[in-house]
């Protein structure tokens, strides 16, 4: 176990550091870089705006010391200032949007495996039969679903049609201060009811045809077969013996769908105008913000690795035949 | 070949992709109207028989401009996916085949680029950039790549060993030769699903990006920007908001369906 941690934690030191490179590369090399040709044509980039990104990054300095500057300041938490007119370090800015964000993203991840583990189940345990078809048919939908769209619906139904869910923010502003405890948890339900919708829909379809998959071969594995012949009841076999084995695959899937939920915000925050990191990503790029944009980058990457380490560390748990050999 | 055609899935996706394409290249006979056209005098009219899918906010045929967006959809995705399969080919036989610090170095390279949430990074990079229809075909090309590298790495890892490649080396065939003679022709069935995959992958993204005014931009018409009048008049003109969609869905539901049913021929072990 010790040989296995001290393996993932080097990884995860040189995936770090990978990280830091490309974000910073991608400030620099881009093809339009900041203070490429092309941006002289740019109406949104003056010449004095110029001037603030070239103090900024220090960009008349050679790339290894820009890289080092930059190094030391993330190391810091210190991204700088914002471009925007309230010229606020950009690491307040995050810090204050992260909560909504990451609340969402657990509610979501939540309501998924609610939802997928028994569609998934269901559907590997009645394999070939109409109901298995008819939830593979929906994790085709739930996957080829724009979820921008799916928004869009779920807005023009229940804010304009039905009238009976708002449609943009995260609480009410008027009478909002008023209101007691349970006023004001009611009134966060109600507006994140479509969010979550949006954001959960994809991730439900995603995961049950995951689970499906991984089901349907436990249900065929030999020791199933001999549970079977043991005469072990078939409802003990299913949930007891096989869901076990088939949900441990679902750890790796966790960690591996966090860069797609935390992307995803990007979507919903700015459809149904949520203050999360996403719409600040949002605004900061049509803004041209770029502190903002690279501190963003960095930190949900950060975040993605992070929860990628946690379910290496969470299967090698599980599993006991992870610790002795690597994986691939 | 022959399989393709008595799937019953992979006949239904092709014979959608089949009317898609046939749409996007007689985009200029099938469109009633021009798609540029602004009528002012007929702004916001409903679905009738002059305009099936009725006219947006500057009064063009909404018809047309979801036909002429189809071109720029399957355009966009294609390119993309023609980078991200050439690059993911490319990076996945260099690890596989040459293996030690090689493989080691591609390896870590394609876990660092999984970290990034796939919109950031597409973000991040645009944010430099005029958006334009070729900025985001490679910026969508050179963000999703990881996969099919991974796909093509873990089959040239498990061909090289067999024995023709054995014979190929020791008839005194150079690597180059090997790799693209006799490892990547034997790789192609898994490249092939995945770029099917990576088509719908390529038109969500696209239409997403379009959507929240960072890719294929106005007057150009993209199924994404079609959403963005949709948005502004939900309350008013639903067929703004519902016929785009539904057209993203159909597209990316026949890519989906057709990567699906070619891992089912190609991959008769995985039978259901």
């Amino acid at each position: 176990m010790f040989n296995f941690l001290l393996r993932r934690l080097l990884t995860l030191v040189i995936t770090l550091w990978g990280i830091t490179v490309i974000s910073f590369a991608t400030i620099h090399l881009a093809p339009g870089g900041p203070l490429s040709p092309l941006t002289e044509f740019n109406p949104k980039i003056t010449p004095e705006y110029r001037e603030r990104l070239v103090k900024m990054y220090e960009l008349d300095k050679p790339w290894y010391v820009q890289y080092w500057k930059w190094l030391k300041g993330i190391m810091r938490l210190d991204f700088g200032k914002s471009f925007a007119l309230d010229h606020r370090p950009v690491w307040d800015k995050i810090k204050e949007r992260l909560p909504v964000t990451l609340l969402i993203n657990s509610l979501s991840l939540f309501l998924i495996l609610i939802f997928s583990i028994p569609l998934g189940v269901f559907s590997a345990v009645k394999a070939g039969t109409l109901l298995d078809r008819v939830i593979t048919l929906f994790t085709f939908i739930g996957y080829a679903m724009p979820s921008f769209w799916l928004a869009l619906l779920l807005m023009m139904l229940f804010g304009v049609k039905l009238q009976i869910l708002p449609i943009s923010g995260l609480h009410s502003v008027i009478g909002y201060s008023e209101m007691s405890f349970w006023e004001k948890l009611w009134d966060w339900t109600k507006h994140l009811i479509c969010p979550l919708l949006v954001a959960t829909f994809g991730g439900i379809a995603g995961f049950s045809r995951y689970i499906r998959n991984s089901m349907y071969e436990v249900l065929r594995s030999d020791y199933i077969l001999f549970a079977r012949a043991k005469g072990i009841p078939e409802r003990i076999v299913i949930y007891k013996h096989a869901l076990r084995n088939a949900l441990l695959p679902l750890i790796t899937l966790l960690g591996l769908s966090i860069p797609g939920l935390i992307g995803g915000s990007v979507i919903f925050e700015t459809i149904f105008g949520i203050p999360g990191v996403g719409q600040l990503m949002w605004q900061a790029v049509m803004s041209r913000d770029y502190p903002v944009i690279m501190a963003n980058l960095f930190l949900v990457s950060l975040l993605t690795l992070f929860g990628n380490f946690l379910a290496d560390l969470g299967y090698a748990l599980a599993d006991p035949r992870i610790k002795l050999s690597r994986r691939k | 070949m022959k399989e393709l055609f008595k799937h019953k899935t992979a006949l239904f996706s092709l014979s959608i992709i089949a009317t898609l394409i046939f749409l996007a290249l007689f985009a200029p006979y099938i469109a009633l109207y021009d798609p540029f056209e602004i009528r002012v005098d007929q702004i916001l009219l409903p679905p009738s028989l002059k305009h099936p899918f009725g006219t947006d906010l500057l009064g063009r045929d909404v018809f047309s401009r979801v036909i002429y967006a189809t071109r720029i959809s399957l355009e966009v995705s294609l390119v993309a996916v023609g980078i991200s399969v050439t690059i993911g080919t490319f990076l996945g036989a260099l690890a596989g085949f040459l293996g030690g610090i090689v493989d080691l170095i591609i390896c870590r390279f394609i876990d660092i680029m999984l970290c990034f949430p796939t919109i950031f990074l597409i973000l991040a990079v645009v944010a430099y950039l005029e958006p334009s229809i070729l900025t985001i075909m490679i910026v969508i090309g050179i963000t999703s790549w990881m996969g099919v590298a991974r796909l093509v790495r873990a089959e040239i890892l498990s061909l090289k060993e067999r024995d023709f490649i054995l014979a190929a080396k020791l008839y005194g065939a150079s690597t180059f030769r090997i790799i693209f003679k006799h490892l990547l022709p034997n790789a192609l069935p898994p490249i092939l699903v995945s770029a099917s995959l990576g088509m719908g992958h390529a038109i969500l993204i696209e239409s997403a990006l379009s959507f929240l005014g960072i890719g294929v931009q106005p007057p150009i018409p993209s199924w994404g920007n079609i959403l963005i009048e949709g948005k502004e008049t939900l309350e008013i003109a639903w067929w703004l908001s519902v016929i785009p969609g539904l057209a993203i869905l159909v597209t990316v539901l026949a890519f989906t369906l057709l990567g699906e049913s070619l891992q089912e021929i190609l991959n008769p072990k995985k039978e259901k």
